[in-house]
């Protein structure tokens, strides 16, 4: 220690250093066990993080993936005039009203005549959707030749059916646990045995609205939903974005009102979700009186809420351009809104739509402001247009979610695919704009 | 490390190089023995030696087939037009380049006999006895204390903290700024100017009692009686340490070493002692540079 | 259909507004485009403004209105019974209508008043429809023939159409503006009407929440309560779960990938990573009820412990896991900009990389990464769908991550997804909790952005 004082001594110098040089190497095991120890944890970080995003997506898609098979049945329905048209009048009024219902439990009579019991013919026809009924009222509505002929079609059956052939109805419970009964069961092996039960690609998944029966149900209706909301929101927020973005970044004077416009906006694309829905709710239904449920009001509200994404990211792409072009086009004459629409807005074009489809990619996603205002209704119909009843594709999944059937957890499941399927394309092409049209100046 | 610059400048003077070589002298046998440079690569009391080194950049061959030794308690300046490859090859020395995933060196270099890049060798150890001052002074967001006692710390140099006063003081002491800052030790060290900061980093160095010192263009962002300072510290550091310093400024290498070593587009033209190199050069670029024809 | 027609009269309008404007100066003699003032196209462009901007707002006010308008001629001609109905059992009979008028209903027995209703609707329909073809067609085209008659070499057309778009950039800006001053409005409202039925200070500190309360007044327990404490607990409860699981994991990765991993693995896992931040809530609300939430309740029982099947354990796991990438990468944001001479600095000194990260890299960056983390702590706070679909319903004053507790944001869903008059408590408590968490996450961010932005000037 004393030697520390004289630096000028060589020999003190050497002495110290050699110590230092002593210390330093004693600690040195402990210090690289740390910096193992600490790059071990960050590794483990990284690969619970992915472990998350695996263990998401299979169980995602393995609890889903069934859900586009669905059990039909194959009947030989024999369109019986005296059920369908017993006067022979081929009223489209009659032929609308007839009971198809019947005609389906005729045939199902016919491929069990040991069946007689009352009961045990409900539980019988209870395997077959209700849906074939309209299946049957449709093909003739279109088609009044049919009426007299027999022809062989392929009905859905019922969840519980559907859900059993898929084995998430353990066929070895007792009868009173679970949903399908002994003679059921029996009825389905013996169908199968006989080729008329099979796994379907479920077309009726993607081709029907919502339903209350399981195998009917289908995302139609919400797609087109997602689609007319989509487009309400982007019709209003890009030009809105793009505008504010231009306005701020290229013609705004710097002072207080734009400053407080900044602040306010950096806020609002971080104010939760569900807020926007209450003023959504308060302010387009309560006080402007639109109606419930409907994308336009969707719209809006998604309009509200992708707009301050769109804005950062439309102003980050007006940044990226450099100074000298708008310099350039200003030295030529041009006005500065010409140089603004001639020169910077058709090079930040790229990065605008790019923020622009992530934008979207999030309203696409969005759940919580919808249910606010109304779109968690049950609606049957396709919406045909903005102002039609409707809902979202998430707004689907929630609902589904929440509905006890068993048959609703793979149409969940198989729902949030097609959602993620959209989701996926979407920043696809964003990733796509990105790298076709990055220029580094 | 400037890439896009050293591109440019391989771009711009490929013929030159070949073409130049014409007036070089002939070497004698001994100074043909280090491809291509001229002069004696070689010292009798060697602290570092390095032989063949070559760096690369990804695709780019920075530093091509490059020797040089380091004498014990010496300065040697390395000199050259920016993109030369002279910051490059004084961070091969503590082994920086391996904080760059795209670089990769080949080559030995030995420091007191033990290869650098040995497999048992730490580099913590290895960068704790080869200090390294940079460019720009860069102290930590720390009190100035903080910043020199950062290193005698991670390494555990002392037992208590009246040794790593102790430490600090002398460190300081020995980097002249002590006087400037003995009343002040508890505030931010990015506070002091620019001539103090790099002081405070020399002294940062210093604490972890290093055996070489490598200055990276120490003067090039502080004005000229910063720079006297820093230089007059230099000579004074030369009793306990060998040193070696890129420079921007031909003055400088002139007044502050002994050995100069001229990079050119990652050759090393020539080395020599630094009079001789200043008053007679032997090969035409180095010739061209030091009377400012380039650079 | 009729915007279609809009927007070929607009383009006709640009046209003919281009054509007059050559005519003209050509008329003086000159050279075409010489004397104008502005380019032709800027005289097409002021004329296409002409025709259909004034169009479009008709339009767009029409048909905000007809519905409206109509229902309330139709309603004013059905009997009087049906009119002095409730206002449920009124829309009711008013869908009834609609769908009677749009073909959906088929039935035989229609009561032919409705039928009339229905019929009157849709002829009332068709003449709205008709007057407003002809007003918007007529308004665009006396657009056009203003436009038209403007145009002259001397008329600055260029500076009024920029003046135009210029009212357009400021008006898009100004809608930020709007929606803050209509969250902060509509929510304030609300919230001064239920705070007229419960005091603020019950809603505050009260310790009991259950707004159940009674549809009818004479029903026994009409007034519910309305303590929120319960809430903002179960909501710090599932938040702190969701910051235990993101901050260390989004961190520690954060860190690996910018100081320890190469490039290649870098590229690979950041937008793996990042997967999880572009999932929908409502997909991570799915998971937690069906997979994660059984999960934790298995294993609690093989540990003997009674878990509940909604437990915040579970919902705030999920909620961390979908946090990871936001706390990610805020945090390597911050750390890449801590300049690369630090780290050198303490490479120089032979320090490895995990002293160098702890010494120096994160005190550096530090207010970045609490800024982000506040970040992430007001979007935990603001999150629905997980806890709507995976924490419970019932208020319950807890501190065990075990048990199920309820949210903020869950009360709010609940209590305005039911079918409820406007005006009840219990509505209106939404709101009032809507303007808490509003309040809330508001100081958060305006926090966290400032700190971020004083640690970003710091580097530049």
């Amino acid at each position: 220690m004393s030697n520390f004082s004289d630096p000028a001594s060589p020999a003190a110098a050497t002495a110290r250093s050699k110590r230092a040089t002593d210390l330093m190497r004693q600690g040195l095991a402990a210090r690289h066990r740390a910096e193992r120890r600490f790059r071990r944890y960050g590794l483990i970080a990284i690969v619970l993080g992915l472990t998350f995003v695996l263990f998401l997506l299979t169980s995602i898609s393995a609890t889903g993936l069934p859900a586009f098979q669905q059990t039909y049945v194959e009947l030989d329905i024999y369109f019986d005039p005296e059920e369908i048209d017993p006067e022979g009048t081929r009223l489209p009024k009659t032929l609308s009203r007839a009971n198809y219902a019947a005609l389906v439990r005729s045939t199902l009579r016919h491929y069990f005549p040991e069946v007689s019991e009352r009961r045990a013919l409900r539980e019988l026809y209870k395997m077959v959707s209700s849906g074939a009924g309209f299946e049957l009222r449709k093909k003739v509505m279109q088609n009044p030749e049919l009426i007299g002929t027999t022809e062989t079609i392929w009905v859905p059956t019922s969840d519980d059916v559907d859900m059993l052939v898929k084995g998430h109805i353990d066929r070895h419970l007792p009868e009173s646990e679970r949903r399908v009964s002994d003679q059921q069961i029996a009825w389905i092996d013996q169908l199968m045995a006989r080729g008329k039960l099979e796994k379907r690609f479920n077309t009726l998944f993607f081709v029907n609205g919502d339903s209350r029966q399981p195998e009917l149900a289908g995302i139609w209706g919400a797609v087109m939903g997602s689609v007319y909301t989509l487009l309400v929101t982007l019709s209003l927020a890009f030009p809105l974005g793009v505008g504010t973005a231009i306005y701020l970044e290229e013609f705004a004077p710097k002072n207080r009102w734009t400053d407080l416009v900044e602040v306010n906006i950096n806020n609002l694309a971080a104010v939760p979700s569900i807020v926007f829905g209450l003023l959504g709710l308060a302010v387009f239904i309560n006080f402007f009186g639109l109606p419930r449920s409907v994308p336009l009001v969707g719209g809006l509200v998604l309009t509200l809420m992708t707009l301050p994404t769109i804005i950062i990211a439309s102003r980050a792409a007006l940044k990226s351009v450099p100074p000298s072009i708008r310099e350039a086009a200003l030295g030529m004459g041009a006005s500065k809104m010409q140089m603004v629409a001639h020169h910077v807005l058709p090079l930040a074009m790229p990065g605008m739509l790019t923020g622009a489809i992530i934008g979207m990619a999030q309203a696409l996603g969005e759940t919580a402001p919808l249910l606010m205002i109304g779109m968690v209704a049950f609606i049957v119909d396709v919406p045909g247009g903005p102002l039609d009843p409707g809902t979202v594709l998430p707004v689907q999944i929630y609902l589904w979610a929440d509905s006890p059937e068993r048959a609703f957890v793979e149409k969940t499941a198989a729902a949030i695919m097609v959602l993620l399927g959209f989701l996926i394309m979407m920043n696809a092409l964003a990733v796509y704009l990105r790298k076709r049209f990055e220029r580094r100046w | 490390m400037n890439i896009s610059a050293m591109q440019q400048a391989r771009v711009a003077a490929p013929a030159a190089a070949t073409t130049i070589k014409m007036h070089t002298p002939e070497p004698s046998f001994q100074e043909r023995e280090f491809a291509g440079t001229v002069g004696t690569v070689t010292v009798d009391n060697p602290k570092i030696v390095s032989r063949n080194v070559n760096v690369y950049y990804g695709d780019k061959h920075a530093i091509k087939n490059v020797s040089l030794d380091v004498g014990a308690n010496e300065i040697v300046a390395m000199i050259g037009p920016s993109g030369c490859g002279k910051s490059t090859f004084l961070r091969c020395f503590n082994r920086m380049n391996d904080t760059i995933d795209s670089c990769r060196v080949t080559g030995e270099i030995r420091l007191d006999g033990e290869d650098i890049h040995n497999q048992k060798l730490d580099v913590v150890q290895l960068r704790a006895r080869v200090g390294m001052v940079f460019q720009k002074p860069n102290p930590f967001p720390k009190s100035i204390y903080e910043n020199v006692a950062y290193g005698p710390r991670i390494h555990g140099m002392t037992k208590n903290r009246a040794e790593l006063d102790e430490l600090v003081q002398l460190s300081l002491e020995k980097a002249g700024l002590w006087e400037e800052v003995k009343d002040r030790m508890d505030q931010p060290g990015t506070g002091l100017s620019g001539g103090q900061q790099q002081r405070l980093c020399i002294a940062r160095a210093i604490a972890v009692s290093p055996e070489v010192i490598l200055m990276d263009e120490p003067c090039s962002a502080l004005d000229p009686i910063a720079t006297a300072k820093i230089e007059e510290l230099m000579d004074e550091l030369r009793a306990n340490y060998t040193i070696c310093i890129v420079t921007h400024s031909m003055q400088q290498a002139a007044r502050v070493s002994q050995r100069t070593a001229y990079f050119h587009m990652g050759d090393l033209v020539e080395v020599g002692e630094t009079s001789d190199i200043f008053t007679n050069p032997r090969h035409k670029l180095t010739e061209d540079y030091i009377t400012g024809r380039f650079g | 259909m009729l915007l279609l027609v809009l927007l070929v009269l607009s383009a006709g309008g640009y046209q003919l507004g281009r054509r007059r404007s050559l005519a003209v100066s050509a008329d003086d003699g000159a050279a075409p485009g010489q004397r104008l003032h502005s380019l032709p196209s800027y005289y097409g462009f002021h004329t296409a403004l002409w025709t259909g901007i004034p169009a479009l707002i008709l339009l767009a006010l029409w048909i905000a209105l007809q519905p409206i308008v109509i229902t309330q001629l139709v309603l004013s001609d059905l009997p009087a019974e049906v009119r002095l109905l409730p206002e449920a059992r009124l829309n009711l009979v008013i869908s009834d209508i609609k769908n009677l008028a749009s073909g959906n209903i088929v039935s035989a027995q229609v009561d032919p008043a409705m039928r009339a209703a229905a019929d009157h609707y849709l002829q009332l329909q068709a003449i709205s429809s008709a007057a407003l073809t002809v007003v918007v067609l007529a308004l665009a085209l006396g657009g056009i023939s203003i436009g038209w008659r403007l145009v002259s070499p001397e008329f600055r057309a260029r500076n009024s159409v920029e003046r135009m778009v210029n009212i357009f950039l400021v008006a898009s800006s100004s809608v930020a503006i709007l929606t803050t001053l209509g969250i902060v409005l509509s929510v304030l409202f609300e919230a001064i009407r239920f705070f007229q039925v419960v005091p603020v200070t019950e809603f505050l500190f009260g310790l009991h929440w259950s707004p159940q309360t009674a549809i009818r007044a004479d029903q026994v327990g009409s007034s519910g309560a309305f303590g929120t404490v319960p809430l903002f607990a179960g909501t710090l409860l599932i938040s702190a779960i969701a910051m235990v699981v993101a901050v260390p994991i989004g961190l520690m990765s954060a860190l690996y990938l910018s100081e320890y991993a190469n490039r290649r693995f870098r590229a690979v896992a950041k937008p793996l990573l990042e997967i999880l931040a572009g999932i929908p809530t409502v997909v991570y609300g799915f998971f937690a009820a069906l997979t994660v939430a059984p999960l934790v309740r298995d294993a609690g029982t093989s540990i003997g412990l009674n878990v509940a099947s909604e437990s915040a354990l579970a919902a705030g796991m999920v909620m961390g896991i979908m946090i990871i990438p936001f706390v990610s990468s805020l945090s390597d944001d911050v750390i890449n900009a801590v300049p690369q001479a630090m780290r050198d600095g303490s490479y120089a000194l032979g320090s490895t990389r995990s002293e160098t990260i702890k010494y120096v890299i994160l005190p550096a960056a530090l207010p970045g990464i609490v800024g982000g983390i506040l970040l992430a702590v007001s979007r935990a706070i603001g999150e629905t769908m997980i806890v709507v679909m995976a924490a419970g319903l019932g208020a319950n004053l807890t501190a065990n991550p075990l048990e199920a507790v309820t949210t903020v944001t869950v009360q709010i869903v609940t209590l305005l997804t039911g079918d409820q008059e406007f005006d009840s408590p219990k509505t209106l408590a939404a709101f009032a909790l809507g303007l808490v968490l509003f309040l809330i996450t508001l100081v958060l961010n305006v926090i966290a952005l400032y700190v971020v932005r004083r640690y970003r000037e710091q580097y530049e």
